[in-house]
């Protein structure tokens, strides 16, 4: 990727969302073995179903979630593990995680300047939609939607100013 | 090459799964595969359960896995085993640091079994 991705240089959301993006595209192609691409934010919107979430401290502080419904949970689990965990909640819970999980890092290794100096959290997964979220993560919040198996999922990283 | 008894170190009971397929896929034969929640119960197991390899990841509770490579050489069966790091954290400062502790690989997260391969099999079976 030829886009300066230096923390000094680039200021978040227009600069960073391609990198999001990326790597994105490069978790669900190598660990889930299809490929994604951005869908406009106003076309389709996720549900909130399942909730993953990884926090990112240190030099980049903020909070990188994924949502999607159950079904689209289940799928993803699915292409990433197989046929056979498809109904074990618990497993579909550890899958979403881990994609998340593994999106924060990819994402992180991909800009310059945080190198040692940004740590993820261990991910939590969220199951139902009776929630308010609300994050200290105050600066700026960049989204993107990628359309599995026709279904949306939506990845946002809510950064500290 | 010999059927290889690994141990493979993840939070995730997912990430295990994957990265045994991945093992696989990369051509090793494994005799028995143990696992392990944390560096804790890494180090627990081993004292049970020799084996020839080791798949660690580094964010994990209780003990994470970087300690688990510094503490391995104290315990029974630990000594000179090759460890493999598979994980998120992927800067050149951690690298540093997981070779440093005494890691053998490091492959981040996400892998094809490509990467496994070149990674993993040079190391099985050539304690240190």
């Amino acid at each position: 990727m030829s886009t300066d991705t230096s923390l000094a240089v680039r200021s978040r959301e227009e600069n960073w969302l391609p990198v999001l993006e990326l790597a994105v595209e490069e978790v669900f192609e190598i660990m889930l073995g299809c490929r994604v691409k951005p869908v406009p934010k106003d076309a389709s919107q996720a549900s909130t179903e399942f909730t993953a979430m990884v926090g990112l401290a240190g030099t980049l502080c903020g909070i990188l979630t994924l949502c999607c419904d159950r079904k689209t949970a289940s799928g993803l689990a699915k292409s990433m593990l197989g046929p056979e965990i498809a109904d074990n909640e618990d497993q579909v819970s550890d899958a979403l995680g881990e994609i998340c999980n593994m999106i924060a890092g990819n994402f992180k290794n991909k800009l310059a300047g945080t190198d040692g100096r940004c740590m993820l959290s261990v991910p939590t997964v969220v199951k139902g939609e009776e929630y308010v979220f609300y994050s200290l993560a105050d600066g700026d919040r960049m989204e993107t939607v990628m359309l599995f198996e026709n279904a949306p999922v939506t990845i946002s990283l809510q950064l500290h100013s | 090459m010999d059927k290889v008894r690994t141990l493979i170190v993840d939070d995730s009971s997912v990430m295990r799964k994957i990265v045994e397929r991945s093992l696989r896929q990369a051509g090793l034969e494994l005799e028995k595969v143990v696992e392990a929640a944390n560096g804790a119960e890494a180090l627990a197991e081993l004292s049970k359960n020799p084996v020839d390899l080791i798949l660690c990841d580094i964010n994990m509770p209780v003990m994470d896995g970087l300690e688990f490579v510094r503490q391995l050489h104290t315990v029974e069966n630990g000594k000179g085993v090759p460890v493999v790091m598979i994980t998120t954290e992927g800067s050149e400062a951690h690298v540093v640091e997981a070779l440093s502790a005494g890691a053998r690989g490091y492959i981040r997260k996400p892998f094809t079994p490509d990467q496994v391969r070149e990674h993993v099999v040079p190391v099985v079976g050539k304690k240190s």
